[in-house]
């Protein structure tokens, strides 16, 4: 099912992304019998919240909680819907006429689908701090993925730092595998407990409420907490040292430390749809651009939809109905008569409905502070790849430049090898916050495929794509 | 900086990490690996030449950037590792372009 | 209430923000008006080439009469614009290809213009080592170069504010009207302006100004692609491009290197989109493989196509309307304007203040196309 095969080069539905959104769709559309296949870049499906679900070594099933092994399901229902599954597959462009470019097996590979679900999740929002691209400091999702995939615990001074849900998780699970941890610095504003009381009387319903509670707990039992940090900075030569914190607006502490865990939420992972222009607009609550789409996912590009956390945040559970319903659109749309065989489009509702109770209560209290998303210090590093700094884009919205693209013209910001994936919100930001205006009359990078870097060899070995594009548009 | 746990052992095979023969687990990814094998970075920056570690290990830094058998700039957090793969870390200003 | 002035420009692009400097370095008090933001499109996202090299021979006066102001950039706008005098190189693949260069040499000496010269195997290989060992020579242009487009037309932009242009952003133009002796321009802020003259500068969408004034051209929309490498070894000074296959290729001093050469993807004028063809960035890749072995290593980062206009001659359109009086036209420079930009503006705003240029821009004439109309 997986592996190098020569992938199909037509398929009816081609979903990006096997986390729990692009499993749940994949099984959906190929149990009402379209051709589909389901491209993922890591070795193994899961995504980065069920990542390494049929391959983690870690056995004892609470170590990574009931929730992570809900994903054994979602693998499940696709492996027997008679999907392909193609892992090791790198899509770095799709077209309006939906050509899929895929790196596939050290090779270039052009597949046409009649539909395109993206389902390319979530990464975790910038967190950019002095010090923050030294070895030694690591996102809390990354150290998360070690453990799941490869059985690997930190070990020496742990400090993890930052806020949300996620944070607290990863917490949880080091301590259960044997892991000691130093401190959690927490960055929750003091304020976003009041702002999110609002919200609780919805929060009370979700199923997140009590298990988080439940694993806060546990984690404070064993870990020494620090509220109310306003300040961070990790500090070493050529490797991290030490940690300078403050609280409110207190003096500044230091702490050794040999691990640095930085977490403040995630974000929708959106190079691919913007790289298509898929119309997108600013969150003003979780902060960052979600695309434009309707009920089912579709997006603002006929035929392709997105579903899951690439769609705005919502969480494993509701990323897999979301899939569900990306997928009843295109059995609908393709194979109508199948639809009967589906589960009933309602029951898909009432069950993302629940999934995402609660989820405005989450997103107001762990809306990470402005302290941690536009850096207050002129040297710190906003874009990693080409090492700019927060000073010298606010010096050039001073000379002139309003935007993203222009700032990445002057400066290179953005156009690294990440493609601006770890910089692009700061820069929206930082660039807002200076010119006194909202991120969405900032806007943000301009993408282009390839949206992943790929060989020049790939490219230049590349077939001829069936539909030779007619290159000029006479006007 | 990490410890593996004792029932996640499994199955040993071995790489080269700039000429030096380094016993890895099978299963792991060439980013995981060098991590677990304690190697501090894998690259250091074009630009300033500072070290770089892997940083989010779901692939969208690119920190993790090393050279697999001759071939640049691969993403470590994504490729596997194979018995006699040959990994080599990044020299940004020295070697650009690898 | 219009604003008024002594000339519109219309296009903030390299000609537009040219012209617009140079009308106001003889005193004359011009409005520009760009639909997005200065450089946003060719002018900003081209590949930077400062070339006389292998120019359509109509236009090596202009290119020439360019390249001394490129000499002086500095002076003329108050930065560098990135310009680095280190060459091109037209590589030869073939010694057919070969003979038809020295040929195109010997008509330059002819006509009085020195700056390409033939080269054989030996030189080429001491220019560009890397290149690979089949081609048997080439043409230099040894003080042709490159520089940063983005930056070029931005401080194009920035001095002539400095000297009291006005340029308007974010605004486009809806409507030109004749009223008397002075032209006012509507505009989608619900603003207009006035002013004796008016120069369409509008690069892709000139098309669309010609077409208000009743004087439609023969403009296609194209949009050239490029692509960006990861950073490589240092190993070529000068750009290098190809005539029998599309290529032109500069390596920067990061180690990046930028792939261009004329393959075209799809533009949309309305919504400022672009799509890439990958088959012919497959073909652009090749062609490197081929060229450059060395630059089988490369991983491809960014690739990404401006909207320019393209006509059929593949030569600009300079010079006044044949139908309006008090318009000039300057677009149409089909993906090769950029060096143009200094020159071309200078010539307009002399053309504009005094009625006439010593250049020769006869070939250039809108009228060239009245049998098409």
């Amino acid at each position: 099912m997986t592996g190098a095969a020569a992938l199909d080069d037509k398929v009816d539905v081609a979903v990006i992304g096997a986390g729990p959104a692009g499993l749940a769709a994949g099984a959906l559309s190929a149990r009402a019998g379209l051709a589909t296949v389901v491209l993922d870049e890591n070795p193994a499906p899961g995504g980065q919240i069920y990542r390494a679900i049929t391959t983690t070594p870690v056995q004892r099933k609470e170590i990574l909680g009931t929730d992570y092994w809900h994903g054994r399901e979602l693998v499940r229902e696709l492996e027997s819907s008679g999907a392909r599954l193609a892992t090791g597959a790198t899509v770095w462009s799709i077209s309006r006429d939906l050509e899929v470019a895929v790196s596939h097996g050290g090779r270039a590979h052009l597949l046409h689908a009649r539909r395109i679900v993206i389902a390319t999740g979530a990464l975790e929002r910038p967190f950019p701090v002095p010090g923050w691209t030294l070895p030694g400091v690591m996102t809390a999702g990354g150290a998360q993925t070690l453990l799941k995939s490869s059985g690997l615990v930190p070990e020496g001074r742990v400090v993890l730092a930052g806020t949300g849900p996620l944070l607290w998780l990863l917490a949880a699970q080091l301590l259960r595998a044997g892991g000691a941890i130093t401190a959690i610095l927490d960055t929750t504003p003091r304020q976003n407990y009041v702002r999110a009381l609002r919200h609780a009387p919805a929060f009370v319903l979700s199923p997140y409420l009590i298990k988080g509670l439940r694993m806060m707990a546990e984690v404070r039992r064993k870990v020494r907490v620090i509220s109310g940090v306003t300040r961070l900075e990790a500090v070493g030569e050529g490797k991290l040292k030490e940690i300078i914190f403050a609280t409110g607006n207190g003096a500044a502490a230091r702490m050794a430390a040999d691990l640095l865990l930085l977490h403040q939420g995630v974000v929708p992972n959106v190079n691919l749809a913007m790289s298509i222009g898929i119309v997108h607009r600013w969150d003003g609550l979780q902060l960052c651009w979600v695309p434009e789409i309707d009920r089912h996912g579709n997006s603002s590009v006929p035929d392709i939809a997105i579903a899951g956390d690439g769609a705005g945040i919502g969480g494993a559970v509701a990323a897999a109905e979301r899939g569900r319903l990306a997928a009843i659109a295109a059995v609908r749309a393709l194979a109508p008569a199948a639809v009967s065989g589906l589960p009933a489009e309602q029951a898909v509702m009432q069950a993302l409905a629940k999934a995402e109770a609660g989820r405005a209560f989450l997103d107001t209290l762990y809306q990470p502070s402005a302290d941690f998303r536009i850096p207050a210090g002129d040297d710190t590093i906003v874009c990693r790849c080409e090492e700019v700094t927060a000073g010298q884009i606010r010096a050039n919205v001073a000379l002139g430049c309003e935007g993203p693209n222009q700032m990445k013209s002057f400066l290179r910001c953005g156009m690294g090898p990440c493609q601006g994936r770890l910089c692009g919100l700061t820069v929206t930001e930082t660039i807002a916050a200076a010119r006194g205006v909202s991120p969405a009359q900032v806007g943000y990078y301009r993408l282009r495929p390839p949206v992943k870097p790929i060989p020049l060899a790939e490219v230049a070995a590349m077939p001829q794509p069936e539909s030779a594009v007619k290159a000029v548009v006479r006007r | 900086m990490f410890r593996r746990l004792p029932e996640a052992a499994g199955a040993a095979l071995a790489v080269s990490v700039d000429g030096q023969r380094v016993e890895v687990r099978a299963g792991d990814t060439v980013a995981a690996a060098l991590l677990a094998a304690g190697f501090g970075h894998c690259r250091t920056s074009p630009v300033s030449g500072a070290p770089r570690a892997p940083y989010c290990m779901m692939g969208v830094c690119f920190e993790c950037l090393v050279t697999v058998d001759g071939v640049g700039n691969r993403q470590g957090c994504l490729v596997p590792v194979r018995e006699g793969m040959l990994i080599e870390t990044q020299r940004g200003e020295r070697e650009v372009g690898r | 209430m219009s604003t008024t002035g002594d000339a519109i420009v219309i296009g903030g692009g390299i000609h537009g923000c040219s012209t617009a400097l140079h009308l106001a370095l003889r005193g004359l008090k011009p409005i520009l008006i760009e639909k997005d933001h200065a450089g946003r499109h060719a002018s900003g996202v081209n590949a930077g080439g400062v070339r006389q090299l292998a120019r359509h021979l109509d236009e090596v006066p202009l290119s020439v009469a360019s390249m001394e102001l490129w000499e002086r950039i500095a002076d003329l706008v108050g930065d560098d614009c990135g310009f680095k005098s280190e060459g091109q190189v037209l590589v030869a693949e073939t010694e057919a290809e070969l003979e038809g260069f020295r040929d195109r040499v010997d008509e330059l000496r002819l006509r009085g213009f020195t700056q390409e010269e033939l080269i054989g195997r030996a030189e080429l290989k001491r220019l560009v080592p890397a290149v690979s060992d089949t081609c048997p020579g080439g043409i230099v242009s040894r003080r042709d170069g490159a520089a940063e487009p983005f930056r070029t037309t931005q401080a194009f932009r920035r001095k002539a504010v400095a000297l009291g242009a006005k340029v308007l952003e974010g605004i486009t133009v809806t409507g030109l009207a004749r009223n008397g002796s002075t032209w006012r321009i509507s505009t989608s802020a619900g603003t207009s302006y006035e002013a004796p003259v008016v120069v369409n500068a509008a690069g892709a969408w000139a098309g669309r100004i010609a077409a208000m004034l009743g004087e439609p051209v023969p403009l296609e929309v194209i949009a050239p692609m490029l692509m960006i490498t990861s950073r490589m070894p240092l190993f070529i000074s000068p750009v290098v491009i190809l005539r029998g296959r599309k290529l032109s290729f500069k390596q920067f001093a990061n180690g990046t290197a930028l792939i261009g050469g004329g393959h075209l993807g799809r533009a949309d004028l309305d919504s400022n989109r672009t799509e890439l063809d990958l088959a012919k960035l497959a073909e652009s890749a090749r062609t490197v493989w081929e060229l450059f072995p060395i630059m089988r290593q490369a991983t491809i980062v960014r690739a990404w196509a401006g909207i320019e206009a393209r006509m059929p001659d593949d030569i600009p359109v300079i010079g006044p309307s044949a139908t309006s009086e008090g318009i000039y036209h300057q677009f149409g420079f089909s993906a090769h304007g950029f060096q143009l930009g200094p020159g071309v503006g200078a010539l307009m705003a002399e053309l504009i203040a005094t009625g006439s240029t010593n250049l020769p821009i006869a070939p250039f004439s809108i009228t060239r196309f009245g049998s098409s109309r």
